[in-house]
């Protein structure tokens, strides 16, 4: 049988249609059907609507919302009077918790990325003496609900005069069990031996082999432990509600400081809610493939 | 740090092949050490000092006080909301996760076809993934709300009673693992498409020819082939599912779990006895040891089940494979054809399945990433 391709060549684009249509009938690879389609269809419908729903609720005003969970079909441009009000809010805080936000995630993601890669390059290419063990011990620390240690960790950050300021939500998530594990991964399989013994044949030092041979290397896993970094941070809240406060928040925080202020007044409310989504929404547009790609490449929950 | 020049004595050539051997030596332990530091100062210090802070009177305010024993244990155990925060903790778990597995397996199955413009229908099942807790709970706390919740106004719609979503404690669990498995669902759905995807075509061409149609391939190959990221996203998700904040802390305007704290979860409730009305470091420490055993506990129940359970899809496979080899369908190992889609790293990735599963060895699982980018100039 001539392959698609020769098919479309001989005989037209049309045969070769054709040609693809008959023998993936059956097949392995053949083409799903319209039933398919329609139910990724429907989830893709509830994976968005929450989002649309704020919008809607966003762009309505109190009492349409009081009378009707649905007062309007499609948001409107007075949502983004409701965003101005909430950025100039003096209660909400929402530039601060903004810039916070954006400074943990940015820092954070660059040193787990950096120290991850470093740690990443050591278990996988260098021979030293307990590696097995040590490696093992990092995964099973993946495994430890660190969670639960709050207590004495605000503890120390009282007595470091580190609770109300950001350094308290940076340090502890420099880097990541996750993140070493995920680079040694990657650095196994896609660094060869023969680069890093020629790079030590040429007289390099182990640091500048990491830097011109290990870290190039590792690019694509790099920047997309930084993706998932940057994402788990954005959205991280737990620890930052207790360290931090309504005077210097991240944007979880402003969401909470949001339900305390508007609790009636839903529109805002939304609105409010759907601001402090946006920036991640745009982040996802563009590298949303990449995050895809990440997860299947065996990225695990942060 | 390296002279490019060539020493100029013999003396140097001593003297710089020292710095080298221990540049060697030490570099490893240097590359490694942040992470350790790191650990031992924000991971396992704080754990073990919890331990010392729940045998202490110790709170918010006035810092540590008198040893008083097993005393802050006794109190949390003979508390209500203790054994109320257990229940609901595992009444949201269960809801969440059970339905939030099936569903995605169900979802990795429909998006493991040759689909058209398939990375648009991955990212769309992904999306949630970035919208953070807080507000998923924000909106799903007006879609669920009792009164004007669009939920509600389509069920009085269809005829049906309108539900009261926070104030009976099954419909707010309800409600809350909505959220979760709202947001969760089509991540851990990518990583089922992933174990999907590294299944040998060679596989459903057998089962096609033994006459399987969609539904038996699905039971009969897809299922037993991915059980061990099944068994990993379950033990993932029940450490993470145990320790639930977000959600139950944002789904009313007063963040205790509800007026008879029927949603309150046990970390919420470790939240508001440190930081809430009560400011009882000591008590709040115990709380934290005593779901730190209870998570370790169902970890080691998970592990031992999970042994066997690999054990036997270990088995079980290496047959299957055997019989596919007599009938000439799977080449022998050595001439295996590697999976050429990078997804296919994705079963190496998995550590629990992987130490769990030794005897698991298939060879379609090895790591065979090709990135254009992997040769560094």
């Amino acid at each position: 049988m001539s392959s698609l391709p020769v098919v479309a060549q001989t005989a037209g684009p049309r045969a070769a249609r054709a040609a693809a249509r008959r023998r993936g009938s059956g097949g392995v690879n053949r083409r799903p059907r319209w039933v398919t389609y329609v139910i990724l269809a429907v989830v893709i419908v509830i994976s968005i609507f929450p989002l649309y729903y704020t919008a809607v609720l966003g762009s309505s005003d109190q009492q349409a919302i009081s009378r009707d969970p649905f007062p309007q079909l499609f948001p409107d441009l007075s949502l983004f009077d409701r965003f101005a009000e909430i950025m100039g809010s003096t209660a909400i805080n929402f530039w601060n918790g903004a810039v916070n936000s954006a400074v943990i995630a940015v820092v954070v993601s660059l040193s787990t990325v950096l120290f991850s890669t470093l740690a990443g390059f050591s278990f996988a290419k260098l021979r030293f003496r307990g590696r097995g063990p040590l490696l093992v011990f990092v995964i099973a620390t993946m495994a430890v609900p660190t969670q639960l240690g709050v207590i004495p960790m605000y503890i120390l950050a009282t007595r470091l005069g580190w609770v109300g300021s950001i350094e308290a939500v940076i340090v502890p998530a420099l880097v990541t069990a996750f993140g070493v594990f995920w680079m040694t991964q990657y650095l196994g399989e896609a660094l060869p031996y023969e680069l890093v013994e020629a790079a030590r044949v040429d007289g390099a030092s182990v640091l500048r082999t990491f830097w011109s041979v290990a870290l190039p290397a590792a690019r694509p896993a790099a920047a997309m432990l930084a993706l998932f970094t940057f994402v788990a941070q954005w959205t991280n809240f737990f620890w930052p509600s207790i360290v931090l406060n309504q005077s210097n928040p991240t944007l979880p925080i402003v969401v909470r400081s949001l339900q305390a202020t508007y609790f009636v007044d839903y529109s805002l409310l939304m609105a409010g809610v759907l601001l402090v989504t946006l920036p991640l929404i745009v982040v996802f547009l563009f590298t949303g493939k990449q995050l895809v790609a990440g997860i299947m490449q065996g990225a695990v929950k942060g | 740090m390296t002279d490019p020049a060539p020493p100029r004595t013999p003396r140097r050539v001593a003297f710089s092949q020292k710095l080298s051997r221990w540049d060697v030596k030490v570099s490893p332990y240097l590359f490694i050490s942040p992470f350790f530091l790191l650990f031992a100062l924000t991971g396992l210090f704080p754990l073990l000092y919890t331990a010392v802070v729940s045998v202490h009177e110790w709170n918010l305010l006035g810092g540590q006080g008198d040893f008083v024993g097993l005393q802050n244990y006794v109190d949390v155990l003979g508390q209500a909301t203790f054994w109320k925060s257990l229940r609901n903790t595992f009444s949201i778990f269960l809801l969440s996760s059970v339905p939030q597995v099936v569903a995605a397996i169900v979802l990795a199955a429909l998006l493991d076809q040759n689909l058209r413009s398939a990375t648009f229908w991955r990212m769309g099942v992904l999306l949630p993934y970035v919208v953070a807790p807080v507000a998923v709970s924000m909106i799903f706390g007006r879609l669920f709300a009792d009164q004007y919740g669009l939920v509600n106004s389509l069920l009085t719609g269809i005829g049906l009673d309108p539900i009261a979503w926070h104030a009976s404690p099954l419909a707010s669990h309800v409600a809350i693992a909505t959220m979760v498995n709202f947001r969760w669902t089509g991540y851990n759905a990518l990583i089922f498409l992933a174990a999907m995807q590294a299944v040998p075509r060679e596989l459903y061409e057998a089962a096609i020819i033994d006459g399987a149609g969609r539904i038996r391939q699905f039971f009969s190959v897809t299922v037993p082939q991915i059980r061990a990221t099944v068994i990993f996203v379950v033990i993932t998700s029940t450490i993470g599912g145990l320790q639930i904040f977000d959600e139950p802390r944002m789904f009313d305007a007063q963040g205790l779990g509800g007026a008879d704290r029927q949603w309150m979860t046990t970390v919420l409730y470790l939240y508001d006895v440190a930081w809430g009305n009560q400011k009882n470091f000591g008590r709040a420490a115990a709380i934290a040891w005593l779901l730190f055993l209870l998570i370790l506990l169902i970890g080691l129940v998970n592990f031992a089940l999970t042994r066997r359970i690999a054990d036997d899809g270990g088995r079980g496979r290496s047959a299957r494979r055997r019989a596919l080899r007599r009938r000439g369908v799977v080449p022998v190992p050595d001439g295996e054809p590697r999976p050429t889609r990078p997804s296919a790293v994705a079963s190496a990735a998995l550590p629990p399945a992987r130490t769990a599963g030794a005897s698991d060895t298939d060879p379609d699982a090895g790591p065979a990433t090709s990135d254009p980018e992997r040769s560094a100039s």
